[in-house]
């Protein structure tokens, strides 16, 4: 029984970074309807060019300022060249410009900060610790936690701020959103910075678990079963769905692995979320649209 | 009253009237079967043209599900490996089986996986869809990485025919696997650019451009959904196993990641989406491009360039091209060439 918990935290715990993944995908899926696809290599990228400038000794604050500098100038060229002219086309179109996009952010974090696996150290200790007899990784807990203040930040942002109101107001009708004379350029631009931010994060989280390296651009396509379960418009789905995933995903590797030859973590979780399409076509939290022809 | 119907009708049958085949088809069979072998060294034909009519035909397998039928898939990787792993293991446990049969067969079977990872199109769409694909995907690595019976017990893991049978003769020289690949992709491309003009690919279009419209007219939707998952898939085995075998000579898992899918998406999205010619301009585009950089780039800092570097520019350069063609010609390279010869049949007016 005690592996059971072990395992099912140690799940629940990693799901927690595979919600923040896919917190990112969905503000940007809410206000601009765009799946992001490039999600991912923004996140490698924001992560990359952190340690870099932490590696040539700038203190840590400075270094996530720059970051977060770097990423807002990249919301607004996105939105400038890619999601200007490519407004009002079909989302599948624009999913394939962010394949595109990612693969410029990719070339370009690369190519300018080069390809090797930077180490990078948070000054979290990876020691796990016992709590009520079970054994649990202390940097998940850190980890979960960050996870939850950076909810709470976003909950506020959305709920008390004059920017987060329109956000909403865009994502729950753009055209009425635009009758009232809320500039969805700027939203756009705000928003995927917001989502290049909490990309920074999850990059960061993810990077000093197991350096910072272009796998981490992978982690986007775990994000699609996330959101699938979760919804793609419901940020407290993403953060269920992660959730599911992580504990789903460990437990599976534990219990099922051991009989089919074991490493069934890359292809599991979109079994389950096949499953869960089965049953609930729109998702957990996502509502069924109705088609007219 | 009754009308006389056959006096309002042209009587002659559709297919002997509307048979005009232009100049260009004949000719570039004889360039193909002809001009390029005898021109052609060994390194162009192995390392370009071969690769160029594999991707062409991987690219096909893909536009007829995502281009013609509308359903956006990024396992194509997995299904060429079922096509590789598939042909391996015919030619091996089978005794006397030839390779262009075993490639027939494999195809099929790519075809029934490809079935079987279609079957969820008919309860959900677009991005959902996606993770059905995915899941293919990673499923088909894991399968043909974990079990060793798919490369026979061997040692790496890697799949490799000792010949190249074809029918008693050895294909194995570079001429013959030019030529196997060149067949195999001129007859499948004659097939698809039929199957696309008839009633399965009007249909595929009609559920591309609005599925509930399409089974608001009758169209039995899924069963086409799944139709064309099936029949992208055997393509992609092909393309698969001719990667695999004529052009690689050895592959693993490895060489059908989730970097192929990609790669064949972007064929389809430079080339033109529901166009047959637009996967070999794409297929010819995406296998050209990185050796003209490279020998433009070269040439220009004289060798100093890191090929790491070179690699990543390269990427960098095909999302820039990818975003820029969807944003200037969603219908890809093959409506520029359209526009262009249309423009030229009109010179030297303007319209």
């Amino acid at each position: 029984m005690n592996l059971f918990i072990e395992t099912f935290i140690g799940g629940l715990l990693a799901g927690t970074m595979y919600s923040l993944v896919a917190i990112g995908f969905v503000l940007i899926y809410k206000a601009s309807g765009v799946f992001n696809f490039a999600q991912g290599s923004i996140l490698l990228f924001s992560a990359l060019t952190f340690v870099t400038l932490k590696e040539s000794g700038i203190p840590f604050v400075v270094a996530v300022g720059i970051t977060i500098g770097v990423l807002i100038v990249g919301a607004i060229a996105i939105e400038r060249l890619l999601l200007r002219p490519l407004a009002n086309r079909s989302p599948m179109t624009l999913f394939m410009a962010t394949l595109g996009l990612s693969y410029i952010v990719e070339g370009l974090a690369q190519g300018l900060m080069g390809a090797q696996v930077h180490p990078l150290d948070l000054g979290i200790e990876d020691v796990p610790i016992f709590i009520g007899g079970v054994l649990i990784s202390q940097f998940d807990v850190v980890a979960a936690i960050t996870a939850l203040v950076l909810v709470a930040i976003l909950a506020l942002l959305f709920n008390k701020t004059r920017i987060g109101i329109s956000l909403r107001a865009v994502a729950d009708d753009t055209r009425a959103a635009l009758s009232i004379g809320i500039n969805l350029n700027r939203i756009w631009q705000i928003v995927w910075a917001v989502a290049g931010i909490v990309g920074l994060v999850a990059g960061m989280l993810w990077g000093a678990r197991q350096g910072v390296q272009f796998s981490l651009s992978l982690v986007v396509l775990k994000a699609l079963p996330v959101l699938i379960i979760g919804g793609f418009t419901s940020i407290g789905g993403a953060i269920a769905g992660g959730l599911i995933v992580g504990a789903a995903e460990n437990l599976a590797e534990t219990y099922i692995g051991p009989f089919i030859g074991g490493g069934i973590t890359p292809w599991f979780a979109y079994f389950l979320a096949l499953a869960f399409l089965y049953v609930r076509p729109a998702g957990l939290f996502g509502e069924l649209a109705i088609e007219r022809v | 009253m009754t009308l006389d119907v056959s006096r309002e009708y042209d009587v002659q049958p559709l297919w002997l009237a509307d048979r005009k085949i232009g100049w260009g088809v004949p000719l570039l069979l004889v360039l193909t079967f002809v001009v390029i072998p005898l021109l052609g060294n060994e390194y162009w034909l192995n390392a370009i043209f071969v690769p160029f009519l594999i991707l062409s035909l991987a690219g096909i397998g893909l536009n007829l599900l995502t281009g013609y039928a509308g359903q956006t898939s990024l396992g194509s990787g997995g299904f060429m490996a079922v096509g590789a792993f598939a042909t391996f293991s015919l030619v091996t446990h089978v005794k006397f089986i030839s390779l262009p049969p075993a490639l027939f067969l494999a195809g099929l079977i790519a075809g029934l996986v490809g079935l079987v990872f279609g079957i969820p199109s008919g309860r959900i769409k677009g991005f959902y869809l996606m993770v059905s694909s995915l899941a293919a995907q990673f499923f088909l690595e894991w399968v043909f990485q974990k079990f060793p019976w798919f490369y026979n017990y061997g040692s790496s893991g890697t799949i490799s025919l000792p010949r190249l049978d074809i029918f008693g003769f050895n294909g194995g020289s570079s001429i013959g696997r030019y030529y196997l690949t060149l067949v195999i992709v001129v007859a499948l491309t004659w097939v698809a650019a039929n199957l696309v003009r008839s009633h399965v690919g009007r249909n595929w279009m009609a559920i591309r451009d609005m599925d509930t419209a399409a089974a608001v007219i009758g169209i039995p939707v899924d069963r086409y959904k799944i139709l064309a998952f099936a029949v992208s898939s055997f393509y992609l085995g092909i393309a698969g196993a001719l990667w695999a075998f004529a052009y690689l000579g050895a592959a693993s898992v490895q060489s059908f990641g989730i970097a192929r899918s990609f790669q064949i998406i972007f064929i389809i999205i430079i080339g033109g989406m529901g166009s047959i010619t637009g996967n070999f301009i794409g297929a010819a585009f995406i296998s050209l491009l990185p050796l003209a950089l490279d020998y433009t780039v070269q040439s220009i800092f004289s060798g100093h360039v890191d090929a790491g570097l070179l690699q990543n520019i390269q990427k960098a350069i095909f999302g820039f091209l990818i975003i820029w063609f969807l944003i200037k010609e969603p219908d890809g390279i093959a409506r520029l060439v359209k526009t262009f010869g249309e423009r030229l049949s009109a010179w030297p007016l303007r319209f």
